[in-house]
């Protein structure tokens, strides 16, 4: 994967929005923008009521995942544009599901909602209807999603990654000060983790820093670009933004979300916990 | 700054006391400027978090005790940085003209 594959800008998705086979969705943290005003054509995904399984703590199941594309009309040779509010946080936690059920060509909107609203670029609120298909997802893409065992065995053997806030990695902090539900029993942050918030991969404007600078960024704070990487937060969805940055960006191999994150981790019995601004020992 | 009311978010059920509260609104002349984009950054120039302005062009963070700047981004326009002290207690109130 790289930049090209996996990006694309404002100006192409005006120039192909309309065509046959490319889809445009958006995906947000607050689930009311896209009803305020969405690009042309573009759809919707819940973040919460169409990917979260309504009663276990885990995602919608394939059959689920392939009942809910086939509702809203995409195919599985599709170009899936995504985009979101919030630098893309949520849109890129959909790229990383559409790609752990193996669909074939995603991209996400550099910039998100939020350059193309800097842009002045247009909205809209007519709803989109799409005739529906017979999507067929495939089985979970596990190169790509960690489990807390493997989490376990990865401390002090590969990079472990903490994209939250600083204050949240130091212990200070249980959640991001506007979302305070979904909390762990204990703060703190999994011992050797590299602290490397998930914002310091976008501009201002919410575009993706260079290549240069995402490798320099990762790299400074300890990331060994020759080790496997699992990447976390508190509910993975911040942490799917920094595997796309590693995996689909910069073309990293071997990079997972963790997607339970330290509302698993920090409930956990018996796990190890490491608190302040240092990584801590394995 | 100062405690304006005039076109001031309500604070009913914002415990001041308690939250270190920065609001205020974006405008463009006398005009309200509605999905402007306003990040707090911290005393380091850290991003810390970021809201979209509502219709009338108002933000409001519950920051913690300190010194901030608010980075606001508009459509046609430069962005523009404001230094803002946040306490319990007392409402940080910015009036951002892009």
């Amino acid at each position: 994967m790289s930049r090209e594959s996996a990006l694309v800008s404002a100006d192409w998705v005006e120039e192909h929005k309309n065509d046959a086979g490319v889809v445009l969705i958006e995906v947000d943290e607050d689930v009311s923008a896209y009803d305020g005003g969405h690009i042309a054509g573009a759809i919707k995904l819940d973040w919460k009521d169409d990917l979260q399984d309504p009663v276990r703590r885990d995602f919608v199941n394939q059959e689920q995942f392939e009942a809910l594309l086939s509702d809203r009309g995409v195919k599985n040779d599709d170009t899936v544009v995504l985009y979101g509010g919030n630098n893309n946080w949520f849109a890129a936690y959909a790229y990383w599901y559409f790609k752990l059920y193996g669909h074939g060509d995603a991209r996400l909107l550099d910039g998100g909602r939020k350059r193309w609203e800097l842009d002045s670029r247009e909205l809209t609120d007519e709803v989109v209807k799409r005739e529906a298909t017979e999507y067929k997802a495939k089985a979970q893409d596990l190169n790509i999603r960690a489990f807390r065992d493997e989490v376990n065995d990865a401390i002090g053997v590969k990079n472990l990654v903490d994209v939250r806030s600083p204050d949240e990695y130091a212990g200070r902090l249980l959640a991001p000060a506007h979302l305070p539900q979904e909390q762990a029993q204990r703060a703190g942050h999994i011992p050797t983790a590299a602290s490397i918030p998930w914002s310091k991969a976008a501009n201002d404007d919410g575009t993706f820093r260079s290549d240069d600078e995402l490798q320099k960024l990762y790299a400074d704070a300890g990331v060994d670009f020759g080790k496997d990487t699992i990447a976390y937060c508190r509910i993975g969805e911040r942490s799917a933004h920094t595997w796309f940055v590693l995996h689909e960006i910069l073309g990293q191999a071997n990079v997972k979300n963790y997607d339970g994150s330290w509302t698993e981790w920090g409930s956990l019995v018996g796990v190890p916990v490491a608190l302040g601004d240092e990584p801590g020992k394995a | 700054m100062c405690g304006a009311k005039k076109g001031g978010l309500d604070l009913k059920g914002v415990d001041v006391d308690k939250e270190a509260v920065i609001q205020g609104q974006v405008l463009r002349g006398e005009e309200p400027v509605g999905g402007a984009y306003v990040r707090l950054l911290d005393s380091s120039g850290e991003f810390t978090a970021e809201v979209p302005t509502s219709a009338t062009g108002h933000f409001r963070f519950f920051a913690a005790p300190g010194s901030w700047t608010l980075r606001t981004l508009a459509p046609k326009a430069d962005p523009v940085d404001r230094q803002v002290v946040a306490q319990y207690g007392a409402v940080a109130e910015v009036s951002v003209t892009v």
